[in-house]
């Protein structure tokens, strides 16, 4: 009964997304249109909310009747990781983005702020129409609420290596990202259509911008922490098609946040933002096309049941299509705004969007490149991580050499020389690290570069911090408090960018690796500790079986105890590993158990890696987050400062 | 004694004993493809085929072979899909001049963009000075 109602409800919204679309677009200036329209986009949201429930409903209650829950729960299975369940595979994370997606639209409608009538109805139209699209998709193709008959009396489960906290919330904060991207996209339509994007449009765009930045951000980050625990080969990026799919409209969102701001402050670059918002939104609805259609497997797998792809290509063709179409017919027609020297913030921000849009088309000539090569009868090839780290890193270092520069320029013109003086400290600072690491690594250029870049970008941010705080009159303790939440904001995501650039050049240059075979009181000797086997044992979790290795670790003179686990789940073939990690000051010291060794006298295999300075990429991404965040919160006061 | 680099060799194909051999088995492993698994390099993947590759860039290597011999042998083996460094020839040689490509037609749109303000926006202001 609760998943009938989860469907009516679906129907329901679809028909009114539609509605919400139709009134957008018909608005007059009247206050009750207005008024209705903001009502129905509402109304949008509460009925996918409704279907949203009962699908979740029906996960908590394992009603294995509902063909998505027989396939991916079990009653074993935890409540977390039921609720989790209900987006953890394609209906049903389909359900989700057009949760999101009609969530979205009421909040656009909801908050007008400051913008023209016609302008704001015409971007809740092009939300509602959007969200009418993902949801003719999910109801017509990927129907989350098709029963089963019989129903199973025990379901399949979900994936065990997919019952973790951090891929619970990994999914939920991607499609945050991705379908946040929407609403700039509906914002930059609507500026078309209206012929107009002035600084209060830039203004409304700016905080959705950020918050899909952030959320890519922290759901790429997670993502990527749950592959460095989870998957047990001490790894954390691999430049996947997949992991590819998610950078694109992180690349894109992190341009668009730069460029709104001088749409904002200066009143340019309106037309490139308001092409990079479709472009965007275009990037999140192709990594939509690229996970949920099995292309990435095979051109070949694509083709066995090409209904869903060709589906969302279509919804692709749509947006994209409307997008650039009007892009093309419109945009000349925008209003041009004051200029700015070949030297000054605006122009630092143009080289920022430059560096990030060609590292973006870079990214998906990568991506889609094998496919094109099959397709067209070349056969298989790989485009793998030597390919990105080759273009992509280097193209990003140069970004990154600029980075600092950008936010000492003063808007329209800047004076390049004083911001050179004061920037020769960081300056001299990054040379010495480069120097120092050479002579260290025995001349290995290119990671001694990367983490010159970064201790470049981690000191560049301080100065300019420091440049801030001395203004004016007053102590400059007091003034560093005082400093605007924007400017820390900024600095804190920036200097987050250099500790993500040392930890990940740390990584993926300096990092060792071993595979021994130990028996219980042997012992090893890895990157300055000694490792000992101490014993085996066999433990029993909610609705697995495990076989743990009890390890000790000595390293300068401490013991530490790590274990490391290899578990059983009834519902699958395949083991998992839980690997053991100790982080220390100088990186993760990390233990995957293998298998028994034939013939080996109770010996096992473990792996084992050094890490060096991993968990900088983490606590590198979690800092851009963090500026992400509290540049919203710097926007909502100024708002309420001046509405 | 003995018994210990049994393990030894069962575990891990042929430690190389010299560590710069094994950096350089290390990197290639990373490069070669596990053939049997998604999107995986046979450095990390757990597949038996995936540790007899391993093996076998680790015999290459013991046997003298330079990097791009090592990679010959393998594309020979099981084709270019087995390289996640695409080979440059006519299929590809787009691909690998797509950044500079780009990076040319980012260069051109930018010079584009500043010489139509300067000659637009920026000359009307100064010449109030």
């Amino acid at each position: 009964m609760i998943s009938e109602i989860g469907a009516f409800a679906l129907c329901l919204t679809f028909a009114m997304s539609l509605a919400q679309g139709a009134l957008g677009f018909a608005t007059s200036q009247h206050a009750s249109r207005a008024a209705a329209l903001t009502a129905l986009a509402q109304c949008v949201a509460v009925a996918c909310l409704i279907a949203f429930v009962s699908l979740v409903a029906a996960y908590v209650r394992s009603d294995f009747s509902v063909a998505v829950v027989a396939n991916n729960s079990h009653t074993d299975k935890p409540l977390i990781y039921k609720i989790a369940a209900a987006w953890g595979n394609h209906e049903g994370s389909m359900l989700l983005w057009c949760f999101v997606s009609s969530v979205f639209g009421a909040v656009l409608a909801s908050a007008r702020g400051g913008q023209s009538a016609g302008l704001w109805s015409k971007a809740v139209g092009v939300q509602g129409l959007v969200t009418a699209g993902a949801l003719a998709y999910t109801l017509f193709l990927s129907n989350p609420f098709a029963r089963l008959d019989p129903a199973p009396m025990q379901g399949a489960g979900l994936n065990p290596l997919l019952q973790d906290p951090a891929l619970a919330a990994h999914p939920p904060m991607l499609y945050l990202g991705y379908v946040g991207m929407s609403v700039p996209f509906s914002l930059a339509l609507a500026a078309l259509i209206e012929g107009r994007a002035d600084q209060a449009w830039a203004k409304a765009l700016r905080p959705w911008t950020l918050a899909a930045w952030t959320c890519l951000t922290v759901g790429i980050a997670l993502g990527s922490y749950w592959a460095y625990y989870e998957l047990g080969w001490g790894g954390w990026w691999f430049w996947d098609p997949v992991e590819n799919a998610s950078f694109m409209p992180w690349l894109a969102a992190c341009a668009l946040v730069h460029s709104a701001i001088v749409t904002e402050r200066r009143g340019s670059l309106a037309s490139w933002t308001i092409l990079l918002a479709i472009m965007g939104f275009g990037f999140a609805l192709l990594g939509t096309f690229l996970v949920r259609s099995g292309v990435l497997t095979s051109v070949h797998a694509f083709a066995v049941d090409p209904r869903r792809g060709i589906a969302v290509l279509i919804l692709l063709g749509l947006a994209l299509g409307a997008g650039f179409g009007l892009y093309g017919w419109r945009a000349p027609k925008l209003s041009r705004a004051a200029g700015f020297g070949a030297v000054s913030r605006e122009s630092m921000l143009v080289w920022n969007n430059f560096g990030l849009a060609v590292a973006a088309g870079v990214v998906l000539i990568g991506t889609l490149y094998p496919l094109i090569v099959e397709a067209v009868g070349g056969g298989l090839i790989s485009v793998g991580p030597p390919f990105f780290n080759m273009t992509v890193a280097p193209l990003l270092g140069l970004l990154f050499v600029l980075l600092p520069v950008g936010p000492m320029l003063t808007w329209r013109i800047g004076d390049m020389r004083s911001v050179l003086v004061r920037l020769a400290p960081a300056a001299a600072l990054g040379a010495g690290t480069l120097i120092a690491t050479l002579a260290l690594t025995h001349w290995r250029v290119a990671p001694a570069i990367g983490v010159a870049i970064g201790v470049w970008l981690i000191a560049g941010g301080f100065t300019y911090l420091w440049t801030r705080a001395r203004r004016g009159e007053g102590r400059t303790l007091a003034k560093i408090v005082a400093l605007p939440l924007a400017v820390w904001s900024m600095s804190i995501a920036h200097i987050g960018a250099g500790v993500l650039v040392i930890g990940a050049i740390s990584e993926t240059a300096f990092r060792a690796e071993r595979a021994v075979a130990l028996a219980p009181g042997q012992g090893v000797d890895f990157a300055d500790r000694r490792i000992t086997l101490l014993t085996m044992a066999d433990v029993d979790g909610p609705n697995y079986e495990a076989t743990r290795a009890i390890l000790r670790i000595d390293h300068e003179g401490e013991t530490v105890q790590l274990n490391t686990e290899r578990r059983f789940y009834s519902t699958s073939p395949m083991p998992t590993t839980e690997v053991g990690i100790l982080t220390g000051l100088d990186g993760d010291l990390y233990v995957a158990l293998g298998e028994p060794i034939r013939n080996g006298g109770g010996a096992w295999g473990l792996r084992l890696y050094h890490n060096p300075m991993v968990q900088f990429i983490f606590g590198g991404a979690l800092m851009m987050a963090i500026g992400g965040v509290l540049s919203l919160v710097a926007l909502a006061r100024r708002r309420k400062a001046s509405p | 004694m003995s018994l210990v680099a049994l393990f030894l060799a069962v575990a891990a194909p042929a430690a190389l004993g010299d560590p710069a051999l094994e950096a350089r088995a290390d990197a290639l492993e990373m490069e070669i493809r596990c053939v049997q698994c998604q999107n995986e390099p046979i450095a990390q993947s757990t597949a038996d085929i995936a540790v007899d590759m391993r093996g076998l860039v680790r015999e290459r290597i013991a046997a003298g072979d330079s990097d791009d011999q090592i990679r010959a042998f393998f594309r020979q083996r099981y084709g270019d899909f087995v390289l996640f460094r695409p080979p440059w020839d006519a299929r590809t040689w787009a691909l690998w001049a797509s950044p500079l490509l780009l990076l040319a037609a980012g260069l051109a749109a930018t010079g584009a963009l500043r010489r139509r303000r300067r000659s637009e926006d920026l000359a009307p202001e100064e010449s109030e000075r």
